[in-house]
């Protein structure tokens, strides 16, 4: 009893209080400024979406998040596109090229990544280090010849110069991504299957890819970010209108509107970036982790 | 004979697993760079068979001023923005790092920007906030500061689109506050008894301990930076300008290439930036030596 009435009026003594204040003064301020900046980061994307429920004239006049009278005009006139083609058709080319795109990216990496992390082959170190090399390279030097490939087989203007090279395991890194996750799976599962006599081809289907579900949603949502963001293929590969994709669309109604149609243009931008959103609300945890595990460990 | 058929008993289900990678690197990458290598000796236009010119191209290239124009503007976009990204992404990872309340709730505000960022809406968003009556300038008037079209005149455009590199920090933050997460507390603690202050306390236990993710951040910022092509595209309508001042290197490739179909001078300039972005990379990597402490 003694010794806590002692720390009590420790506790209570003049400095203590002091230190505590300046403690939580100190707190209040970083709490202020990281609000304010935050604020003041994101107040360009707020304005966007205020905006787009405004009248016209009100986006150039006005700094005011609140529009004064709110319209769904922006979206209507948005939604009705270029030439008859809507955005509707923009958005289902999308989520064809994006579902495609992952599906390819989940089946052939997880292959080569199983085969990395667990095979054993010959040249295999001399392999592995080719394909983290091809995680550096820019892409700009081999887009012209693949270009003049696809070209030539008449591809262009389809989505197979999107989609096909995805079943190849081009993109490095998730592989890299899933290396990584199954060499932290424990051994002693694959030796059990082994013993129940489970092959490779069986041990991956039923034992690796389920176990690596984590890393699979990982790639699954990096890829609809990187397809969904992509503009430099697009704009190469599309230039038939019915093919547009959501990025392709919304260009040309840059082009085509220019200056005057900000409305619906910041309508159908807000609407492409809904999914993305969506994508960050409901899968933040696995994005985080995508973004660190290069970063720490590397 | 024995030795190859024992390798390949023991080798077939790897590669069988690997076919998939193996052909699409030879058919995606390969083959496709030996061919631009090839292409870059020579005129070539699409439509007629390529016309070896040897190092042509090349020295076309170091006398081409719209070529040295957009490796400026790069090297400006590249040196300037991603030093400066890094210095936001840090300054505010360390503030989040405090041990303050609602980390998890900052860092996502702090990290969307640079999930949108790469966008089409963002470039035509920013297109619109810099213009002659868009966003700063409405703040500006609202202080009585006539602001100008900063997209529209060539000393600033360049800037805007750095300032939309600069905002999209919040990848990187997220890198180094997991990276600052690694840093034993108990150092801080004795280092706060040895009276050291903040700054103090920074630059000699938080900075050298997180060289490692500075190293990283800094090379993937800067070969992606090098690679940046959409918001130049989008905010210039495709052209670089005005006066090529936002001419990105990425977005003079492709009007070389796609728009005039020079496809040898095009991949010549894709050498080029190759390179550059080898060289560049290299001469971190040696320097890290001296500046990247790994603990044991």
């Amino acid at each position: 009893m003694e010794t806590s009435k002692e720390i009590y009026t420790q506790l209570n003594s003049p400095i203590q209080k002091q230190i505590r204040r300046r403690r939580a003064t100190k707190k209040f301020f970083i709490h202020f400024f990281i609000i304010l900046f935050g604020i003041i980061m994101l107040y360009p994307l707020l304005w966007m979406v205020s905006s787009s429920f405004k009248v016209p004239t009100e986006i150039f006049t006005s700094v005011s998040f609140f529009p004064t009278e709110a319209t769904l005009d922006n979206y209507t006139t948005g939604w009705a596109g270029v030439s008859g083609v809507t955005f509707g058709r923009f958005f289902l080319n999308t989520f064809f090229i994006v579902s495609v795109a992952i599906i390819g990216n989940i089946i052939s990496c997880s292959m080569a990544a199983y085969a990395f992390a667990r095979l054993r082959f010959s040249f295999k170190p001399f392999l592995f280090a080719i394909m983290l090399i091809t995680l550096m390279l820019p892409f700009h030097v081999t887009i012209i010849p693949q270009y003049i490939i696809f070209n030539q087989l008449d591809w262009v203007n389809t989505f197979y110069p999107l989609t096909l090279p995805k079943f190849f395991a081009v993109e490095g890194f998730f592989i890299f991504l899933m290396v990584q996750f199954m060499r932290g799976i424990p051994r002693e599962l694959e030796q059990a299957a082994e013993i129940d006599g489970c092959g490779p081809i069986r041990t991956y289907w039923y034992l690796m890819l389920p176990l690596s579900l984590p890393a699979i949603v990982t790639t699954t949502i990096f890829t609809f970010i990187w397809t969904w963001n992509d503009f430099f293929s697009q704009l190469l590969y599309l230039s038939n209108i019915n093919l547009y994709t959501v990025a392709l669309g919304l260009r040309m109604f840059l082009d085509a509107a220019g200056q005057s149609a900000w409305g619906p243009m910041f309508a159908m931008s807000t609407l492409s970036l809904i999914p993305l959103f969506l994508v960050f609300v409901f899968f933040q945890k696995f994005l985080i982790e995508g973004i660190t595990a290069g970063g720490v460990k590397g | 004979m024995e030795t190859i058929k024992n390798a390949w008993r023991k080798s077939w289900v790897g590669y069988l697993f690997l076919t998939p990678w193996i052909l699409g690197i030879l058919a995606f990458t390969m083959i496709p760079m030996g061919a631009s290598l090839y292409f870059s000796f020579t005129r070539y236009d699409m439509f007629t068979s390529p016309e070896w010119i040897g190092l042509g191209n090349y020295i076309a290239l170091f006398q081409d001023e719209k070529w040295k124009n957009s490796v400026t503007v790069t090297l400006t976009y590249v040196f300037l923005g991603v030093p400066l990204q890094l210095l936001f992404a840090l300054t505010i990872a360390t503030l989040l790092n405090k041990g303050i309340a609602g980390l998890r709730f900052y860092r996502a505000i702090y990290y969307v920007p640079s999930l949108f960022g790469g966008s089409v809406a963002i470039a035509i968003l920013w297109r619109q906030i810099f213009g002659g009556s868009g966003l700063i300038n409405n703040v500006l008037d609202y202080f009585g500061i006539q602001g100008i079209n900063w997209i529209s005149t060539p000393s600033t455009a360049l800037y805007t689109l750095i300032i939309l590199m600069i905002w999209q920090f919040g990848a990187s933050m997220v890198i180094f506050l997991a990276g600052l997460k690694q840093v034993p507390m108990d150092l801080y603690e004795s280092a706060k008894i040895d009276g050291a202050g903040f700054m103090k306390q920074f630059t000699s236990i938080t900075l050298p301990l997180i060289t490692p993710v500075v190293f990283f951040n800094l090379v993937m910022g800067i070969i992606s930076a090098f690679q940046a092509f959409t918001p130049a595209y989008i905010v210039s309508g495709g052209t670089g300008g005005p006066l090529d001042s936002t001419l990105f290197y990425t977005l003079y490739l492709y009007q070389k290439g796609f728009t005039h179909f020079q496809m040898g001078y095009a991949s010549a300039m894709a050498w080029i930036l190759l390179l550059a972005i080898s060289f560049v990379t290299a001469l971190i990597f040696v320097s890290s030596k001296k500046w990247v402490f790994y603990q044991e």
